[in-house]
């Protein structure tokens, strides 16, 4: 199909703002169009996203759907966006999130129009920085959510932490998203270039003792928000705080935002110094691994076992990345995706069993599995994508990532393995805990859910068996990208 | 030089308007003085009388060379166009604001004190004489004095006004003597000649010149260590007024302070820069700090603006031309931020009766509007994107980083964290429903239009970038001489 | 459309179970009784196709057949790559066979039948696509899979402590398979591929190589051994055995110790011993004392219980001891006639021991149905009461037993014969543990059946039809090898002595 000359990725970055905006200004009866018009645009922004996924021409690679206009020419900056094998399934997945968030919401009641306007605002923001090829725009879009993930958690989030938990999460982020900017400040400084265009930066070699300074501000800085250990505590608090759809975008996508940056102004433009900290990188992500699991094990808050599993995994994804080679980052790339999907749909299922149950705690919980069968489904699903079972897009992520591993550091495989066996650990207790044995005599009323939730749990569900059976769906449009990636690094 | 009286008329036609403007408006209330006037008759004339002048200047603005005129006192350039704007556009602003004001709506003192004022500012901006500086200062600044302490009636506003005077007089006089040092060791009192006479001049004589200049311009701008009056002021102050204070006149200040160091030799920039780099350093930190505390809105606000100044001096700081530009463009986003949130300010207090931040609660459902405003104007200060703020403060650390000042930049971000802390507190106090009932709030019409003015502004300075960029870019190449 | 069939023919039969789950999907919950109906012919169909595959087996050559390759996992060089040779396909058949039994003895599962019978489907398509996978890769992914479903059948269907034995049934496994997952991962980045023969002729000319000072080629070997150790299970790593066999559902058990066990057996065939060569020569030792150990105190362990399933449990601990150590001495003494022997016996036991342990446990569940206890001690003088499955007792029990004219018999005497000359002292050891293998099956018999009939067994009813349809192909086929063990031996016999 021939895309040129229809700017199908501005359409898909800025189609949830103007509906954002347009929400704002609805009436204040009308819950139903609010409702309405955010799943559309959730829906046609991840058709519009498919459609590129199957024009894309994996043979000739690259950047495409690019478009590009001049937007602060004295600084170097233009309006550039386009999207290679890394960063399309991104796109695809940020699509789906904003789509999936937006049908649990269905039953927030409390001033619709700002909550489903932050939510739209927040997907404009992540689908802006994963087509970003402009450093300054990559920024401005990620700056952009700032604002809405905090509203978002402090007004409509639970309301016994949501002002600790917003605050943190806010504060935590920001002061990563600074310490980034002062990185990417000198990076534009010293190219000498006067562009902030990505692809003509990827090309400049930076001084290594340059590099071996600068590569901590912007890479950390960026993964503070992907939650690398020990800048990760705002994730549990902040995401169990938040409403159910912040969660999953939170969870789902922008912890990934973090990681993409990380890869793409860091690694991507500092490759020497990439390789530098790479040890220490590893070592680091690899604590992500095991101690989110250990972590994990020991909570009693339903959403907190979901909210450290998320540090877990991203653990994962760091690695895969801090690698520099092929599989790790082909693993690093499906870990994104996985992951992504397999969060946002636990926090789908812990939103619908709190909407029901009204309570958080373990051990009020029991024997839902009778009460909320698909839920119980689509938790065990995920659950299974979370231990890396074969036939699962967890296992297709995660076994790449330990072959890159290997081929650096040994050691992180073993280690990192552990991270698995503990999972399976917690999930499988989470599982039974919630889902059979007893059911509590105050659960007795409890509802199934409903047809939305269906529909969501289906199609989450389904995305996770087939990349698992079938991970040629995305593995091979990532390789495309990952090799780009590895030719700026140096390495093969 | 231009010696031609007409072409010399000519250039300061925007000050001669706005001057007839407040004498008309002085006549008019004199004259009836005892009959009643038309409901916001003195707002609307004022008010044309400042677009007068804005069309005037916006006409002239892409006009050819700098001229020095009027014997070399007066200088009209890019740069001084641009900041004649920011004056003219805060006084139309503040004037709106104002007519919609019961107390002090119709007094026809305000508005002469205010077009003074900005007739004041505006020479201030295209001062190139030292001698016209203090005039144009001192012509700027004693009807702010008054403008102050407007409500008279109330303790906090007298004591605001007496704070202000006071202070304002004593770093004038400072100011002065600063002045006459450098004359005495120059021979001359032309800014932009003063680099090349004091040359041999000694060090010690230029310090101490500089540095009792430089305590007048941190008056003006309240900066750290002479920011006391500033909470005070803003805080007795209307809050229009307060809004007109912190922008306006904040910016005149750095025009000033802009002029004289681009007026010295690279050797004496160096003293300027380390005063500059200090002077950012403290208020930034301070101003960042001591607002965490607050629990007063206007006074938040106050410090707040001594913080942004501190970003403002970061720039100012950097040098060079991308120094300047930075300089310029964030004084034209803080513009729109800071009336639109002192405009709030205003709006909520009286409405509640309370000038505390937690009279703030609720603003979301009393007018949804009002509080969407506040959203954008806080977060542009805060420097979040797509506002103008964000902007700003990307351009005046990139002049820190290219200028070899990273770690000022670095010492920028870190505040920018602290101040995102007490700026996202208040919204989430906007944003929080009470128990119970609130009353809605209904804004009067001109209050809207400023309102959606500031909040277009911060929009578009956020987002089309190029085009304010480019012209702050020119007015910063033109500084130097 | 018979070429078809015929080029596709692992494939139907890997896949025709996991098909035939996902149409229980359209089939409504309440629906049992189609729904048990639909699962058993469901199963049939794969046991059909695997002896058509037997027929057209050609027993002469040693190599691989009904080969399918398709590249799956492209970037990784891992494909979908299946065929058998004469032990896989003996493996097949057995798994194939095994199943339907299962599923009839579970047609008195009354809740939640679709999902317990979606989950044996799938379990059954894991199970086959370990024998099957000839890519490492794909091998870990099935082993892995059938994981799942034996956690819930056991966490859902299973008896008072099930979930206990369910997660330590699943952690202990995937614990042991952690090895083998890294392993399988390094092996796969440094010879390039996933693709057995790629690996198999890559590996062995790989030389050194160290790993935390440690040499690189025993560290795997390890890896590969405990994981498979875990599953067969050899001793010290059964613990999680006995509460698994005891907790689970009946058809479970039967399956566990049926087919699952034999995987990990069926892991030292098909990896070990082709990939380690000179490891598990220099390691046999310590692996022939670590099955005898297995089957010392497998035997042992069985001796004092007194819980009936948990006497199978541990009888399944002593018996595929014996095939570990067939492995170790074919290992040792790798290409000798001994090591041919050996490994026969160990297939023919792999059989054996499938055929009886599934019929045990299906008569251990019987009698629990009837009488809600597996207490040895309240049983007793059954014979009186329930004469037909006295009968089946005492001849499952006799082949599990070992007695001539059955198949347990060849089997053990093969394995024997080939050890002998290998590990003369552990073998002779091994003997000491078949004595006692005599002594807790005698046992066991004695204390169901024989003595005073208790008041409250004098209602019981005996086998219905059903379940002699589950049982007497599992005597029927008992006999037959035991007899005549060349049939089933012609299928594989070629295959090990090209490998052994």
């Amino acid at each position: 199909m021939d895309l040129t000359g229809f700017p199908i990725l501005s359409v898909i970055i800025f189609l949830p703002l103007a509906a954002g905006l347009l929400i704002l200004v609805m009436p204040a009866t009308k819950t139903g169009w609010v409702n309405g018009l955010a799943t559309t645009v959730g829906a046609v922004d991840l058709v519009l996203a498919l459609l590129l996924y199957f024009s894309y021409d994996q043979v000739a690679a690259g950047y495409q759907f690019i478009e590009k206009m001049p937007w602060v020419p004295q600084l170097g900056i233009s309006y550039h966006v386009g999207v290679d094998g890394f960063s399309l399934p991104m796109v695809i997945l940020g699509a789906l999130v904003v789509l999936c968030g937006a049908l649990v919401s269905w039953n927030v009641d409390d001033r619709p129009r700002e909550f489903f306007a932050f939510l739209m605002f927040l997907g404009t923001s992540i689908l802006g920085v994963f087509a970003s090829l402009d450093l300054f725009q990559l920024f401005f879009f990620f700056e952009i959510a700032v604002f809405p993930k905090y509203l978002m958690i402090v007004l409509w989030g639970y309301p016994k932490t949501r002002n600790y938990g917003g605050m943190k999460l806010t504060i935590y982020l920001f002061v990563g998203s600074m310490m980034a900017l002062f990185g990417v400040l000198v990076i534009y400084f010293k190219s000498g270039l006067n562009t902030f265009d990505l692809l003509a930066l990827d090309q400049v070699s930076f001084a290594p003792e340059l590099q071996r300074w600068l590569f901590p501000f912007v890479f950390l800085g960026f993964a503070i928000l992907g939650g690398i250990f020990p800048f990760h505590s705002w994730a549990p608090d902040g995401h169990v705080a938040a409403p159910t759809a912040v969660s999953m975008m939170l969870a789902g996508v922008e912890m990934k935002v973090g990681a993409f940056a990380a890869l793409r102004a860091g690694i991507m433009l500092l490759p020497e110094g990439a390789q530098y900290w790479q040890t220490a990188i590893l070592i680091l992500a690899t604590i992500n691994v095991v101690y989110g699991a250990l972590i994990a094990l020991v909570q009693t808050d339903f959403k907190y076992v979901i909210g450290f599993s998320s540090v877990s995994h991203m653990g994962l994804v760091l690695i895969g990345m801090a690698t520099l080679t092929k599989q790790g980052l082909l693993g690093a790339g499906m870990q994104m995706f996985s992951h992504g999907i397999m969060t946002a749909l636990f926090f789908a299922i812990v939103g619908m069993v709190y909407d029901r149950a009204h309570t958080r705690e373990l051990s009020a919980l029991g024997g839902l599995g009778r009460k909320m069968p698909w839920a119980a489904f689509g938790f065990i699903v995920a659950g299974l994508v979370s231990m890396g079972m074969p036939g699962f897009s967890g296992f297709t992520a995660e076994f790449p990532i330990f072959v890159g591993a290997w081929q650096v550091a040994p050691w992180v495989a073993i280690i990192g393995i552990l991270g698995v066996i503990v999972t399976a650990g917690y999930i499988l207790l989470v599982i039974r805990r919630v889902f059979f044995g007893e059911l509590p005599p105050a659960l007795e009323k409890v509802s199934d859910v409903s047809r939305k939730d269906k529909f969501v749990i289906a199609l989450l569900s389904s995305l996770m068996v087939a990349l698992g059976i079938f991970p040629a769906l995305l593995s091979d449009l990532i390789s495309t990208g990952v090799a780009y990636i590895l030719a700026l690094v140096g390495a093969g | 030089m231009e010696t031609n009286i007409t072409l010399m008329l000519n250039a300061i036609l925007p000050e001669i308007a706005l001057a007839l403007t407040a004498a008309l408006v002085l006549a008019i209330d004199l004259i009836f003085h005892h009959k009643k006037l038309p409901h916001r008759l003195l707002g609307t004339l004022s008010a044309a009388g400042v677009m007068v002048s804005f069309i005037r200047v916006l006409i002239t603005a892409n006009g050819a060379e700098p001229q020095l005129i009027w014997g070399g006192m007066l200088r009209i350039d890019p740069t001084s166009t641009l900041f004649s704007c920011i004056f003219l556009a805060a006084a139309l602003l503040t004037i709106l604001l104002a007519m919609e004001n019961e107390r002090f709506g119709n007094k026809a003192e305000f508005y002469i004190l205010l077009l003074v004022s900005t007739l004041g500012l505006c020479l201030m901006a295209g001062a190139a004489d030292m001698i016209l500086l203090y005039l144009a200062m001192e012509t700027a600044t004693l009807p702010l004095f008054i403008l102050a302490g407007f409500m008279n009636l109330e303790k906090k506003a007298v004591e605001a006004g007496l704070k202000y005077l006071l202070f304002g007089a004593g770093t004038s006089a400072v100011m002065l003597y600063g002045f006459s040092l450098l004359y005495g060791f120059s021979g001359q009192t032309h800014i932009a000649g003063l680099g090349a006479a004091l040359a041999d001049a000694g060090n010690l004589p230029f310090v101490v010149g500089v540095l009792m200049v430089v305590v007048g311009f941190g008056f003006k701008i309240a900066a750290v260590p002479f920011h006391f009056w500033s909470p005070d002021v803003y805080e007795g102050a209307p809050a229009i007024v307060a809004g007109f204070l912190s922008t306006a006149s904040k910016a005149a200040g750095f025009a000033v302070l802009l002029r004289f160091m681009s007026a010295f030799l690279p050797v004496q920039t160096a003293t300027w820069t380390t005063i500059a780099m200090v002077l950012a350093a403290l208020s930034m930190t301070a101003g960042n700090l001591l607002a965490l505390t607050q629990k007063n809105f206007k006074r938040m606000l106050a410090y707040s603006s001594i913080a942004q100044a501190g970003y403002i001096l970061v720039g100012v700081a950097s040098g060079g031309q991308l120094g300047a530009s930075a300089v310029i463009y964030y004084l034209v986003v803080y513009l729109f931020a800071n009336v639109a949130a002192f405009a709030v300010a205003g709006v909520v207090a009286r409405a509640t009766g309370s000038e505390e931040i937690s009279a703030l609660q609720g603003l979301d459902k009393r007018n949804r509007g009002l509080a969407l405003v506040l959203l954008v104007s806080l977060l542009s200060l805060a420097g979040i994107p797509p506002f103008g703020g964000f902007v700003a403060k990307l351009l005046v650390f990139n002049a820190a980083v290219q200028g070899n000042l990273a770690w000022l930049a670095a010492l920028g971000v870190a505040n920018a964290v602290v101040g995102l802390f007490y700026y996202l507190t208040v919204l989430r106090v906007a944003y929080t429903h009470p128990e119970g009932e609130v009353e809605k709030l209904k804004l009067p019409a001109f209050v809207t239009v400023v309102l959606v003015i500031c909040v277009i502004g911060i929009i578009v300075t956020g987002v089309l970038i190029a085009p304010l960029l480019g012209w702050t870019n020119l007015a910063a190449g033109a500084l130097h001489p | 459309m018979m070429t078809w069939v015929l080029a596709h023919l692992i494939t139907l039969i890997l896949f025709s179970p996991l098909v035939v789950g996902l149409v229980l999907w359209f089939i409504p919950v309440r629906q049992v009784k189609a729904i048990r109906w639909v699962t058993l012919a469901g199963t049939l169909i794969p046991f059909f196709l695997a002896l058509a595959a037997w027929a057209r087996f050609d027993s002469a050559s040693p190599a691989f057949q009904f080969i399918e390759q398709v590249p799956w996992y492209i970037s990784l060089n891992a494909s979908y790559h299946v065929g058998v040779d004469g032990i896989s396909l003996t493996m097949v058949l057995l798994t194939t066979l095994l199943m339907p039994l299962a599923i009839l003895t579970s047609f008195n599962i009354t809740e939640k039948t679709r999902t317990y019978m979606q989950l044996f489907l799938l379990l059954e398509t894991a199970m086959l696509g370990v024998f099957v996978a000839l890519d490492l890769l794909l091998f870990f992914v099935f082993w892995e899979v059938g994981l799942v479903p034996m956690y819930f059948l056991i966490a859902a269907w299973g008896g008072k402590n099930r979930n206990y034995a369910s997660l330590k049934f699943i952690l202990f496994t995937m614990g042991g398979s952690l090895g083998l997952l890294l392993a399988t991962q390094m092996m796969g980045m440094l010879t390039g591929s996933f693709d057995l023969s790629v690996v198999t002729e890559k590996w062995l000319a790989l030389e050194g190589g160290t790993l935390f000072g440690l040499p690189l080629k025993t560290i795997t070997f390890w890896a590969f051994v405990i994981a498979f150790a875990v599953k067969v299970p050899v001793w010290p790593f059964h613990t999680w055995l006995p509460d698994a066999h005891t907790e689970a559902p009946t058809a479970g058990s039967m399956i566990l110790a049926g087919v699952l066990l034999k995987l990990g057996a069926y892991g030292f065939i098909r990896l070990v011993l082709p990939l380690f060569p000179a490891e598990s020569q220099a390691f046999a030792p310590w692996l022939a004392a670590l099955s005898v150990a297995a089957i010392v105190m497998g035997a042992l362990g069985a001796w004092g219980q007194s819980d009936f399933k948990r006497l199978v449990a541990y009888s399944s601990i002593n018996h595929m001891g014996f095939v570990v150590l067939a492995v170790a001495a074919a290992g040792a003494a790798a290409g000798t006639p001994d090591a041919h022997i050996a490994m026969n016996g160990a297939v023919l036991q792999m059989v054996a021991h499938g055929l009886s342990s599934a019929g045990m446990f299906f008569l251990v569940g019987a009698i629990y149905e009837r009488t809600h206890t597996r207490d040895l001690n309240e049983l007793g003088g059954l014979y009186a009461q329930l004469p037909v499955y006295g009968s089946v007792l005492t001849f499952i029990a006799m082949a599990s037993l070992g007695l001539p004219g059955l198949a347990g018999f060849m089997a053990e005497f093969q394995i024997v014969r080939g050890t002998w000359p290998v590990f003369m002292g552990a073998t002779a050891i091994a003997l000491v543990g078949l004595f006692f293998t005599g002594a807790y099956i005698l046992k066991a018999l004695k204390l169901t059946l024989h003595g005073p009939l208790p008041e409250r067994w004098k209602k019981l009813t005996d086998l219905n039809v059903r379940e002699l349809v589950v049982v007497s192909p599992l005597m029927a086929l008992s006999l037959w090898i035991g007899l005549w063990p060349a049939g089933i031996m012609s299928l594989f016999n070629l295959t090990v002595a090209a490998l052994f």
